[in-house]
């Protein structure tokens, strides 16, 4: 068993080396032709650009994107500078130099990468799955009986902040750097799945593809994972196959598909705030152009949010949404359920939790009215600010580098719920319909509970469970996602995740059970 | 400013500086020898199982002290001068009091045997025995056996450590069966079964003899009543503990096994208190121990204890007995009293449930004659301690606690229900015909 093990991690880290590698191989050649189709798709006015492209690029071999991406960048960046110096503002290109190299790139790879697809696919996606599953899979005998799984987690480099766990955190966060950022090094990655995209939508896959691809086999194999680990546990067992659900089925397959169907791209579990964009202009536009079904999309977004988002918070608390059905929150229970220990339970860390949610609410909020100002009014800017450059603005600080780089890209370092617990303006509005009208809370158990700890290092929303628990107080906290593996590691069954009456929700704590004191003379004392 | 000085920073005495603080502005000082800060005892096995750090069961950060004044001295207290009211430090430095607390706990018992005191032989009790099974047991390669002689709660904590690192582990028990002394039988029997499930060498009615030393003093081997010498590198005992009052010997401090006190958990001298597990009463309250080493009774003293220094006399009055555990994987809680075999009065009668393949069961007691319930305990079923508390205050009969067993059902959500296997049981062993009504908010949340 030991052995299979050993093998599949090596096997995952083949799959894993050719997948760090292939961003930077690969042969591109841009012939005439597709470099015409170019110009007319994107609408390139810019003469010195195409000569620059036709006398530097077409034609010729360019091995590997770090020499192709430069060459396109600066092609673009003079020819952008000398239109701005002749005020000849039409023939400005506003596509990034990033983006105008990762679509050159995309239309002209003619190596080994591009002509190999399913080949390569199997060497890195492939390999990375069977490794994974090879490396997971003994636990099931390894872990013996079932039970409470977490012996020599603050043993392990891996899940103790050791060297692994900075290799796997410098690994994420080159990955969403080049996702956000330098989507040019994705073009390679873009090849190992056009077959599949090609199947579900009809068309290549783009770096966004290669992301939804990726998160939905990376859910699977840790799902497998949380499987395992959680067996004894129907109330895990049954979450864990809720988001994976939702994550393939919603986040993944029905938006491809819809794109067949010629109708808009849409998540029909993404939920505005945390769908920050869906109020944007180009947004509502393409909705409002897409006939019936882009109203209904429309109508369904404004209701999911106002209406059956807080609705579904009153009876079940925010967990139905957090860890039921959130991709964001799926990845945190699958990918991120070894790393949950790291969030830090200081009263420190909930200050700075509480301002910097709320203020992203806040952003969110503002953001979208200016936006909402803007569509309806016409003008660009408000007060003299520009709409446009404030949604740039957290399209980047929160939509890119919050939610992503630092979301999932610290998992290994700052627990699994960064984002989530910081970050999520959907999270803090679900919050406060959480704390102030719902029927959720978590109850403690009488005088039961022996302040162990094992709650509060597991919570990954950083939540002291412990301080209310040995209190005998119930849990009733905004942030609580409801993951229930407080409960499940408490090794005395203090804790118990339900939906009940609101009365009594928040239970007096003045004398803990068990201490038999005469309640109306404690009251007449007072 | 009245000083309270409280010596031991466990559960009982953190629990009586926190609320003494909370009603009064009195000078507080809590002396340990043990750690700079509280840590939860119960926690320490843990740590070396690797599922927190050593930080994770200190329930308090550390400016918390400071913010509520509440000062902590690391010192360990010879002796009590309770004429001059001071305390006597090691190193010959002196505290003065007005009031004083004990609240020094346990440490684990040695019934003299050979060898006790060898290097590798330990108890597990105090974060320097958590230090020092780290430095005895690392892992496998360096012990190659421990053994663990003392078959109770501690006991079989320290051989799922042990195990938990691969570690082969001897378990000697002198009772037949694990934990009868408390447990029915059939839960006994359970627990045996899933101690070797755990590939534990459980050796029941096996005492320990002597504990044989190598060239440099570490155990090496043990020998047993039975004959056999088993080689090992470390000794767990953990055959229960003793309160840890050998400081107090000469104070004029009436002693018995502990500190003696009466229901206001007051010493033979005016102004000393103890409280936790090395408190005795002198008469036991209800079925209770006069000494009581149970993490939640030493909260409940602390708790009670405040009340009375601050002005509010109160008796230490514990409600219903209630107590949980876990034996490896199986969870444990009990609420009411059920007694062993070895230990029940004539008229108590047992009911016992246990599933046909995995390891759950619960045992309920009931006087024989009234039926009135007395207790059950239950293992892999969590249950509600609010909804025990009040069938055993309102006096109820077992079948009404069979009838309603789910309002008191704590498992968590989806999880598979047993109640209509249980009461088909009863049905057929108590020859009546109930059945099992549905789960009721109403009648959980009722303040009766």
């Amino acid at each position: 068993m030991k052995a299979i093990k050993n093998l599949g991690l090596v096997i995952f880290l083949i799959g894993l080396a050719v997948f760090a590698a292939v961003p930077v191989l690969g042969t591109f050649s841009l012939d005439q032709n597709t470099f015409d189709e170019i110009v007319k798709e994107k609408n390139i006015k810019s003469d010195v650009f195409i000569q620059s492209i036709n006398e530097n690029v077409v034609g010729k071999d360019f091995n590997g994107m770090l020499s192709l991406s430069p060459t396109i960048s600066s092609a673009l960046d003079a020819a952008n500078n000398q239109h701005k110096k002749n005020k000849e503002y039409n023939k400005v290109i506003y596509t990034s130099g990033h983006d105008m190299a990762a679509l050159v790139g995309k239309k002209s790879g003619t190596g080994f990468i591009s002509q190999n697809k399913g080949l390569m696919w199997f060497l890195s996606f492939g390999l990375g799955i069977i490794g994974a599953l090879m490396f997971i899979l003994p636990n099931v005998i390894l872990l013996g009986k079932k039970g409470i799984k977490n012996d020599g987690v603050y043993h392990d480099s891996a899940t103790n902040r050791g060297w692994i766990a900075w290799l796997v955190f410098i690994f994420l966060v080159s990955f969403y750097l080049i996702l956000y950022f330098r989507p040019e090094f994705a073009v390679n990655w873009t090849f190992l799945v056009d077959p599949i995209s090609e199947s579900l939508s009809g068309n290549p896959a783009g770096h966004w593809f290669v992301y939804g691809f990726m998160y939905c086999t990376v859910m699977t194999v840790m799902a497998v994972r949380m499987y395992i680990k959680y067996r004894h546990n129907v109330y895990q067992v049954v979450r864990t196959t809720s988001v994976l659900f939702f994550q393939i089925v919603f986040a993944f397959l029905i938006p491809e598909m819809m794109v067949r169907l010629q109708m808009p791209y849409y998540d029909f579990k993404n939920a505005f705030p945390l769908d920050y964009d869906f109020f944007f202009q180009w947004n509502l536009k393409e909705l409002l152009n897409s006939g019936g079904i882009g109203l209904f999309i429309l109508v369904w977004g404004i209701v999911l949010t106002l209406v059956i988002v807080p609705v579904m918070v009153y009876f079940f608390g925010k967990r139905w949404y957090c860890s039921w059905v959130c991709g964001c929150g799926g990845l945190a229970e699958t990918l991120g359920d070894p790393y949950r220990q790291h969030s830090s339970k200081s009263l420190f860390s909930w200050k700075v939790e509480r301002w910097l949610i709320h203020g992203v609410l806040l952003f969110a909020v503002v953001m979208t009215g200016m936006t909402l100002y803007s569509f309806f009014t016409e003008s660009s800017t408000i007060f003299g600010i520009k709409t446009q450059s404030v949604q740039n603005t957290y399209s980047l600080l929160i939509g890119a580098i919050f939610a992503g780089v630092i979301g999932t890209g610290f998992y290994p370092i700052f627990g699994n719920r960064v984002w989530c617990r910081f970050g999520c303006p959907l999270a803090a509005y679900l919050g406060f319909v959480q704390r102030f009208k719902s029927r959720f809370r978590i109850t403690t158990n009488g005088g039961q509970c022996i302040s162990c700890g094992n709650c509060s290092t597991y919570c990954e929303q950083g939540i002291d469970v412990r301080a209310y628990a040995q209190k005998g107080e119930n849990i009733v906290r905004s942030s609580c996602v409801g993951c229930g593996v407080c409960s499940a590691v408490c090794p005395r069954g203090v804790l118990k995740l339900e939906n009940g009456p609101e009365e009594g929700r928040i239970n007096p704590t003045e004398v803990l059970l068990g201490n038999d004191v005469d309640l109306m003379d404690l009251v007449n004392k007072k | 400013m009245e000083h309270i000085v409280i010596i031991g920073n466990g559960i009982s005495g953190v629990t009586a500086a926190r609320h003494i603080r909370k009603l009064s502005d009195k000078k507080i000082t809590i002396v340990s020898a043990e750690t700079d800060y509280f840590f939860s005892r119960t926690a320490l096995m843990y740590v070396y199982m690797g599922h927190m750090k050593f930080e994770h069961t200190q329930p308090y950060e550390n400016w918390f002290w400071k913010k509520n004044r509440i000062e902590l001295l690391k010192g360990f207290v010879t002796a009590v001068d309770h004429e001059k009211k001071t305390l006597i430090l090691a190193e010959g430095k002196e505290l003065a009091y007005d009031k004083l607390i004990i609240a020094t706990g346990s440490k684990p018992n040695k019934f003299g045997w050979p060898g006790q005191d060898l290097k590798g032989v330990q108890g597990l009790y105090s974060k320097q025995d958590l230090d020092k099974i780290e430095a005895n047991a690392p892992n496998k390669e360096a012990c190659n056996r421990a053994v663990i002689v003392g078959g109770g709660l501690i006991g079989i904590e320290l051989a799922e450590m042990l195990r938990s690192r691969k570690i082969p582990v001897t378990f000697l028990v002198r009772e037949n069966s694990f934990w009868n002394g408390v447990l029915p039988s059939g839960e006994s029997e359970m627990i045996n079964e899933h101690i070797l499930e755990h590939h534990i060498d459980l050796k029941l009615e096996t005492n320990l003899v002597e504990i044989i030393a190598d060239e440099n003093g570490r155990a090496k081997a043990i020998t047993t009543d039975k004959g056999e010498t088993i080689e090992c590198n470390v000794v767990g005992l953990t055959a229960g503990v003793t309160p840890n009052i050998d400081f107090l010997k000469d104070s004029g401090i009436e002693l018995g096994r502990g500190v003696k006190v009466n229901r206001f958990l007051e010493t033979n001298i005016k102004d000393i208190y103890a409280i936790g597990d090395c408190a005795e009463q002198h008469e036991a309250i209800g079925n209770r121990r006069p000494i009581e080493a149970v993490w939640y009774t030493g909260r409940m003293m602390g708790e009670a204890l405040a009340q009375t220094i601050c002005g509010k006399p109160r008796q230490y009055s514990p409600g219903h007995w209630f107590n949980s555990a876990k034996f490896l994987d199986i969870e444990y809680q009990t609420y009411g009293w059920v007694f062993s075999e070895r230990s029940k009065q004539e008229h108590e009668s047992h009911f016992h449930w246990r599933h046909a393949s995995e390891k759950i069961c619960i045992t309920a007691s009931y006087h024989k004659d009234s039926k009135k319930f007395l207790g059950i305990n239950t293992f892999g079923i969590r249950m509600r301690h609010e909804i025990f508390d009040r069938w055993l205050t309102e006096e109820r009969d077992i079948d009404h606690v069979m009838q309603y067993l789910k309002d008191a059902n704590f498992d968590p959500e989806f999880y598979s229900h047993y109640e209509e296997e249980i009461i088909s049981k009863y049905n057929s062993v108590m020859q009546t015909n109930l059945s099992v009504q549905k789960k009721s908010w109403k009648r959980i949340f009722s303040k009766a």
